[in-house]
């Protein structure tokens, strides 16, 4: 049974259309993310979905339950839907506790509490003041309060984006596994790529209220549906190619081509699939060393083939390249192919 | 008519006289005891005008307390004091402050490179002054000028106390003389006109004022100049102002209670009067604070043309004299709601009218950090819109709400025309009380039930200072 059915929804404010017949399904128990850049629509999904916002077409389902459409509109208070926000939207008057004891209602079972508070690892007497935590702490104490009425789904609105690196890195692994351990739907919108990859089961990547694809993060970084998905995740490399009779040839190599692909193709290449060397199989092409920048763990090395196109390869950080070094460059990697449009 | 504007006049050029030197001087010099005189300076702001009317003509009026000091040195008559002089003297003295506070406020952040770059070209601190300083004054002294035009043209008490005849006596007097009140309307509705033309004013200066804040990130401490040999002279100048509007007024005030306590005091009448005085300002603070809950709610949560109609209606008896809101609910008691008329219902209706913007002003800034986050995650929690302003919007804007109270205490308490002709027979005020007791000359009789209400009003002013 599919948790989450979002069917044809749009939502307008005035003239911006900021959904836009947005369709998407995501099995119970899975973790989603929605990817797409600032202003993309996906905080407005999120809200629809919340209850905040009603839509103007299409419909809501969570679990089964009609949530709004055409015909009605559940209330967010009666929509069993937990939602951990951005800035985390603790009450600043209650403690610890009283944040998550307030979403049990009148008479809240101190145990519940005690057991939530354990469940995100913070120290379940919850007396301390929200404002005396670190954001860390207080983004734990917004989960633990979404996750005290055990919701059918959770809503995380970029979870993330309000901790330093270091701590952030740290804090996805654990929401995850938190989230996993309570056994909840999870939907969370970012504009982070590496964090949508990393700890989604399922990638709906957005664009102008609409979705563009949706997969697995493997699939949606390897082959993307279009070059936009292609460019949004990753640097990418667009090599132009011919696909004839199975194969397809272009200047870095060949590769076998997809069923009834026929005619001028673009060749989707990410940096880390394009090899350098100062020699390399046959159909290696020549490429002279334009440009080179070093990152530490790796290097962004930029070549000219002999067709005069640039493209971009990310090796580890040595050997070191120079530029005006003659070298050989090849593919070796996944690649995506697209017809040329 | 000219009288009055020739009074509003006078008035706003002597406060910003005063307030601008004495904002500098506080802000911008190593004057010895800033923090002091930066308190003793805004004070004069909560002593009503009447009183401080009372006060100088008790101290220097015939009759008053220097004349009787005087006589056994053989000098029999003093100029007088009451009409323009006096009436001009006490307004200026009262209602400097509100020049005073924005001119502070702009003082403090503005940007001190500014003022750097022109000292660094080779100007004097004087130049400085003349060509940094002072234009980036004008919005905060033009807003204020324009709060103290506002204030005098409204004012009542000290007017009818110094015997000068401006539009607000005159329209009391025609009210009080005629039973056909056409002619009062006519001069009301002509009071509201002019206020209609300051309030245009203001708003046009505050649309300019964005003009002249300094770019965000200036965190810089503003400059501060040494006075040098001026400092006698700038201390001279603040204690002159303190004396006048703060020291004096309290001094002659207690002298009289002083002298009272050797004749006969009327308690019984005083507390009575006192009672009154917290009953109808308690109950107008409490349902204007109620009251603004719900508009503050409407104005910071659902923007639309509705909710700034809703607004802006709150905020128009804020520009209505009391005078004129009074004579407005009059008729209305007279023709419409004859019921109602000289109730405590309709003095407390005509207090909300008057005050509530001052409710809805705090209110609508406690709100105003509240997130709408904090409301939709109590929603998603599974509690219903009036739940979650029970028990998460409720409690945070609390502080809010009770400082809007207060200010509306504050403001009631001191309020006198529309509490003159509105309240029911019999019911005496603080206020009535010290009006009464000046108008017939008994210096006396003033003076306890003026003390009573700078104590009164001592609470709620606490309340408020606390918060910031």
């Amino acid at each position: 049974m599919s948790s989450i059915e979002l069917r044809e929804v749009g939502k307008s404010f005035g003239e911006l259309r900021a959904v836009d017949g947005l369709s998407l399904e995501a099995p119970a128990g899975a973790i989603v993310a929605l990817l797409g850049p600032s202003g993309c629509g996906k905080t407005t999904t999120l809200r629809l979905i919340a209850g905040f916002e009603r839509p103007d077409t299409g419909t809501i389902s969570v679990g089964g339950r009609l949530l709004a459409g055409p015909d009605g509109f559940v209330a967010p208070e009666r929509r069993r839907v937990g939602v951990v926000f951005q800035d985390y939207a603790l009450f600043p008057h209650l403690d610890v506790a009283g944040n998550v004891a307030y979403a049990l209602g009148r008479d809240p079972d101190p145990n519940r509490v005690r057991d939530v508070l354990e469940l995100v690892g913070l120290d379940p007497v919850g007396g301390r003041a929200v404002h005396e935590l670190s954001g860390g702490q207080q983004q734990r104490v917004a989960l633990a309060r979404a996750l005290a009425p055990t919701p059918e789904l959770i809503l995380l609105d970029e979870p993330f984006s309000n901790l330093d690196a270091g701590l952030r890195e740290r804090l996805r692994e654990e929401v995850v596994a938190i989230i996993r351990a309570a056994g909840v739907t999870a939907l969370f919108v970012t504009h982070d790529q590496a964090e949508a990859l990393s700890i989604a089961e399922t990638v709906a990547v957005m664009r102008a209220g609409r979705i563009e694809q949706v997969g697995t993060p493997e699939e949606i970084y390897s082959r993307p549906a279009s070059p936009w998905v292609a460019g949004f995740l990753g640097d990418i490399e667009v090599v132009p190619g011919e696909a004839a009779s199975g194969r397809v040839v272009c200047e870095l190599g060949s590769m076998p081509a997809e069923q009834g692909v026929e005619g001028p193709v673009d060749v989707m290449i990410r940096p880390e699939s394009v090899a350098v060397g100062l020699s390399g199989p046959q159909n290696a092409a020549d490429a002279e060393v334009v440009g080179r920048r070093f990152y530490g763990h790796d290097q962004l090395i930029h070549l000219r083939l002999p067709s005069g196109h640039v493209v971009r390869s990310r090796r580890l950080g040595f050997p070191s390249w120079h530029e005006g070094d003659r070298v050989r460059a090849w593919i070796d990697g996944p690649t995506d192919v697209l017809p040329r449009a | 008519m000219l009288r009055s504007i020739g009074l509003t006049a006078a008035v706003t050029v002597s406060a910003i006289a005063i307030a601008v030197p004495l904002g500098w001087l506080t802000v911008r010099t190593d004057l010895p005891g800033r923090r002091t005189w930066t308190v003793a300076a805004a004070l004069p702001l909560v002593i009503p005008s009447y009183i401080g009317a009372y006060a100088f003509l008790s101290a220097v009026g015939p009759e008053g307390l220097l004349a009787g000091m005087l006589s056994p040195l053989g000098i029999e008559r003093l100029p007088s004091i009451t009409g323009f002089p006096g009436a001009w003297l006490t307004l200026t003295l009262f209602t400097y402050p509100f020049v005073l506070l924005p001119v502070r406020a702009t003082l403090r952040r503005s940007d001190p490179l500014l003022e750097e770059a022109a000292l660094a070209m080779g100007r004097g601190e004087r130049e400085v002054f003349r060509s940094i300083v002072l234009p980036q004054l004008v919005p905060a002294i033009g807003a204020g000028s324009l709060l103290v035009a506002l204030y005098v043209l409204s004012d009542f008490g000290a007017v009818s106390i110094m015997r000068f005849d401006s539009f607000t006596t005159s329209i009391y007097t025609l009210y009080q003389a005629s039973f056909d009140r056409t002619s009062a309307a006519a001069l009301a509705a002509l009071l509201v006109g002019l206020m209609g033309v300051l309030l245009w004013l203001e708003a046009r200066t505050r649309r300019s004022e964005a003009l002249y804040r300094s770019a965000p990130g200036a965190a810089r401490r503003p400059r501060t100049v040494a006075l040098g040999r001026w400092r006698a002279a700038a201390l001279g100048f603040c204690g002159a102002v303190a004396f006048l509007a703060l020291l004096l007024p309290v001094t002659v005030l207690v002298y009289w209670s002083t002298r009272s306590f050797a004749g006969e005091v009327d308690w019984s009448e005083v507390a009575s009067a006192a009672a009154n005085s917290l009953l109808a300002s308690g109950l107008a603070a409490l349902v204007a604070a109620l009251c603004a809950i719900p508009v503050a709610v409407l104005v910071v949560r659902f923007r639309g043309s509705f909710s700034t109609s809703v607004e802006r209606l709150s905020y128009t008896g804020h520009a209505l004299p009391g005078i004129v809101v009074a004579l407005a609910l009059v008729f209305f008691g007279t023709r419409v709601a004859i019921g109602l008329y000289q109730t405590l219902a309709m003095l407390i209706f005509a207090f909300v009218v008057l005050f509530l913007p001052l409710a809805v002003g705090v209110t609508r800034a406690s709100l105003l950090q509240v997130s709408p986050r904090v409301e939709e995650a109590a929603r998603s929690l599974g509690r219903s819109p009036f739940e979650v302003l029970r028990t998460i919007t409720g409690p945070l804007i609390a502080s809010g709400v009770l400082a809007g109270g207060a200010l509306v205490f504050l403001t009631a308490i001191k309020e006198l025309p529309a509490t003159l002709i509105l309240a029911p027979i019999g019911f005496e005020t603080l206020a009535t009380e010290i009006w009464g007791a000046t108008n017939v000359g008994f210096f006396e009789r003033g003076a306890i039930p003026s003390l009573v209400l700078l104590a009164v009003s001592a609470g709620p002013l606490y309340l408020l200072s606390a918060r910031e």
